[in-house]
């Protein structure tokens, strides 16, 4: 057995059935030897989206993502990659492959220090020097990947050890990683403290983050709420960990959030985030969650506690841990004084858009798309004003809500899409993008038809990079500068090239049979819908 | 701003270091100083990192430091509990003329000549920061060619924090 053979070997150890990649020189023994197994392998057509639809299968298995590229261009074409999902603490395990170790550092061909260029967006990396070390190297990686607050681990295999011998495969069963021991379940003193103050409060909020879904504890979290009748926002991450329609969910916090959202925020006299790191775009001013309130912050990671607002009782640990263990503690609390106020500040405090009628209402057209989904669909969306509209106006059930919430990374929706119907074969998969972030990630259609993915695909177009044109509307009287798109393509030829069944409407009266022509069956269908290119996100 | 000395012991892998240094340049930390020499056992690294910030950055630093995978062990060197030294190799330009002026003050500051040219002299001292500080100011008067100090190397008094690693 050589290095590649062990490679494929723990793979197939840690239960991967699916891989994204893009071979070259360096990473060839691996990607023959993986010929010899039943994991299947998927050739995206830039590698940044490897680890894009890597994160998708991620993010909605639970699993590990896998991908695997070459060295030099290969590598550091995947870093946006693994850069998104570090930023949204997704599990992935990237292998790239590397020049002969006696190359390395000659600056030979397609040869580029990825282990160091990556460091600042992996939660670990190797570099692997002994093909012996291959089956330990792994075992750690994917423990690292998907425990504590998750995230992409980096492996780094020269071509050399790639095809070096290994004396003796054994797959260890455990880790010996003596100081990476993550905190799972919450301190038993904490928790009584939070009850003790849930039991005070007259307006406790509960801010839920991505990290209740990547605990799994959407469950949880709905119990708990409706259990002790505690009022829910979320962040962009979290959205889906509520049900759109449960009373108790008041919508997405932040500038571009739910103006109910936000004031429940304000008001509060008791907000417990979970799983949310209080980042900028959620929480501009730290200080309205801790002034004359009890902040409770519970995280899988200490260091996000504390880092952007300092919390009245920290709480480290699993979102799914922790309400379970809180829900065993019985306190007597009423607030439908405070739900009451919450629920006329969402009758009144509307949306206050003024589409123009000449056009597709894009808030009005996800609305109805998304009602007319599947109840357990995955819907991803994009980076721009399609993903701020997708956040006020998509409804989630009992599926997911897929975004690229901490790196904004365009073109993530149709490589995220294409990884989640990959995984979930029998799942309704729906991606909406803009035509700026459709045009970073359109080579893809390549890879659903080759592999017959058939994600459907939505296009808000408008001609503009919507957002930065609105920005530089509202901030710089109009220049603008740069956000023209007029060169793009007829994506009804695009689609005609790439086999899939294309739809465009422009008119407001075609949108309730474009919606049901484009669900219908479980094939790709693109769908471009003409929009106001002075359209604004709220 | 205040200053904290920090005790890391690591895994002596060779990406240690840049991982630990590249975290405070990412995230806009001031170190002052690191040093850093294997430990008895040498699968692992000594490391003493002085840093400086408000206490909300002192706290940040040694949780994410401490969430790095390769570090295994970080608190705080607390001064009442603990011992630090500096060393200092300082080469002053000294002629005939200067030269008893500067071996004199050496002598009180306990440190030694370690080489001697027809125009200079290298001296070695040990001692903490402010011993250092304090002899370079005396130097004030005299031109110092050249300068190297290790930064602060640093331990806890006592045996009740030591951190045993048994694998």
């Amino acid at each position: 057995m050589n290095g590649a053979q062990a490679m494929v070997k723990c793979l197939e150890n840690e239960g991967v059935e699916m891989i994204f990649g893009y071979p070259g020189v360096a990473i060839c023994p691996f990607y023959d030897s993986i010929l010899d197994s039943d994991i299947r392998t998927i050739l995206i057509r830039t590698e940044q989206n490897a680890a894009h639809a890597a994160s998708g299968l991620a993010r909605v298995t639970g699993k590990v993502g896998v991908c695997a590229v070459t060295s030099g261009p290969g590598a550091t074409n995947l870093i946006t990659g693994i850069a998104t999902a570090f930023a949204d603490s997704i599990p992935l395990v990237c292998i790239t492959g590397q020049v002969n170790s006696e190359l390395i550092g000659s600056d030979s061909f397609q040869e580029a220090d990825i282990t160091g260029a990556a460091e600042s967006f992996v939660k670990y990396s190797y570099l692997v020097k002994n093909a012996d070390d291959i089956p330990r190297i792994f075992k750690e990686a994917f423990h690292i990947a998907n425990t504590g607050r998750k995230g992409p681990v980096l492996i780094d295999v020269p071509i050399d050890v790639q095809n070096a011998a290994v004396k003796k495969f054994k797959y260890p069963e455990t880790v010996n990683l003596r100081t990476y021991k993550p905190t799972v379940k919450g301190h038993a003193v904490q928790i009584k403290k939070v009850m003790a103050e849930l039991e005070k409060a007259k307006r406790p909020v509960i801010c839920a983050g991505g990290g209740v879904l990547l605990a799994d504890a959407q469950g949880k979290l709905r119990e708990f709420a409706h259990k002790y009748q505690v009022p829910v926002v979320t962040t962009m991450m979290g959205i889906g960990a509520m049900q759109s329609e449960d009373e108790l969910n008041f919508g997405m916090v932040g500038n571009h959030g739910a103006p109910c959202a936000n004031r429940a925020m304000n008001e509060a006299d008791m907000v417990i985030m979970v799983g949310a790191r209080v980042a900028d775009r959620s929480v501009n001013q730290p200080e309205i969650i801790t002034k004359n309130k009890v902040l409770v912050h519970m995280d899988v990671d200490p260091a996000e506690i504390g880092k952007n607002a300092g919390p009245t009782i920290p709480l480290v640990g699993d979102a799914e841990h922790i309400f379970e263990d809180m829900m065993q503690i019985e306190v007597d609390c009423d607030h439908a004084l405070w739900l009451q106020t919450l629920y006329e500040y969402r009758q009144t405090m509307t949306e206050k858009r003024v589409p123009n009628p000449d056009f597709i209402d894009p808030a009005d057209f996800i609305r109805k798309l998304t009602d007319k989904m599947e109840r357990d669909a995955v819907y991803t969306a994009d980076v721009g004003q399609n993903q701020i509209w997708s956040c006020r106006n998509c409804i989630v059930r009992d599926g997911r809500f897929l975004t690229s919430g901490g790196m904004g990374t365009m073109g993530y929706s149709i490589p995220a899409a294409m990884g989640a119907k990959l995984a979930k074969p029998d799942t309704q998969v729906v991606a909406v993008c803009g035509d700026g972030s459709f045009q970073m990630s359109m080579m893809e259609l390549a890879t659903m038809r080759q592999y017959s993915v058939p994600v459907k695909i939505v296009v808000m177009a408008n001609r503009y990079l919507g957002m930065v044109r609105e920005y530089q509307h509202s901030t710089y009287n109009g220049r603008y500068s740069v956000v023209d798109l007029s060169g793009s393509p007829d994506l009804s030829k695009l689609a005609e090239a790439y086999g899939v069944r294309f739809i465009r409407i422009s008119e407001r009266d075609q949108v309730d049979n474009a919606i049901e022509e484009f669900l219908r069956g479980d094939e790709s269908v693109l769908l471009e819908c003409i929009i106001d290119p002075m359209d604004v996100s709220k | 701003m205040q200053k904290k000395v920090f005790q890391l012991l690591v895994d002596n892998t060779s990406g240690v270091l840049s991982r630990i240094s590249g975290l405070f340049s990412r995230r806009g930390y001031n170190i002052e100083s690191i040093t850093a020499g294997v430990t008895a056992d040498p699968r692992y690294t000594r490391i003493t990192i002085v840093a400086s910030g408000d206490d909300e950055i002192l706290d940040q630093i040694e949780k994410q430091v401490g969430k790095l995978i390769d570090v295994r062990d970080i608190r705080e060197l607390e001064p009442e509990d603990s011992v630090f030294r500096e060393l200092a190799l300082i080469k002053v330009k000294a002629g005939a003329a200067d030269r008893p002026g500067i071996i004199a003050v050496a002598n009180v500051f306990r440190a030694n000549i370690i080489d001697v040219g027809s125009e200079n002299l290298i001296i070695e001292l040990t001692g903490s920061q402010s011993k250092i500080e304090a002899f370079l100011k005396l130097l004030d008067g005299y031109e110092i060619l050249e300068l190297a100090r290790t930064g602060v190397a640093g331990l806890c008094r006592g045996v009740d924090k030591v951190v045993f690693i048994d694998e």
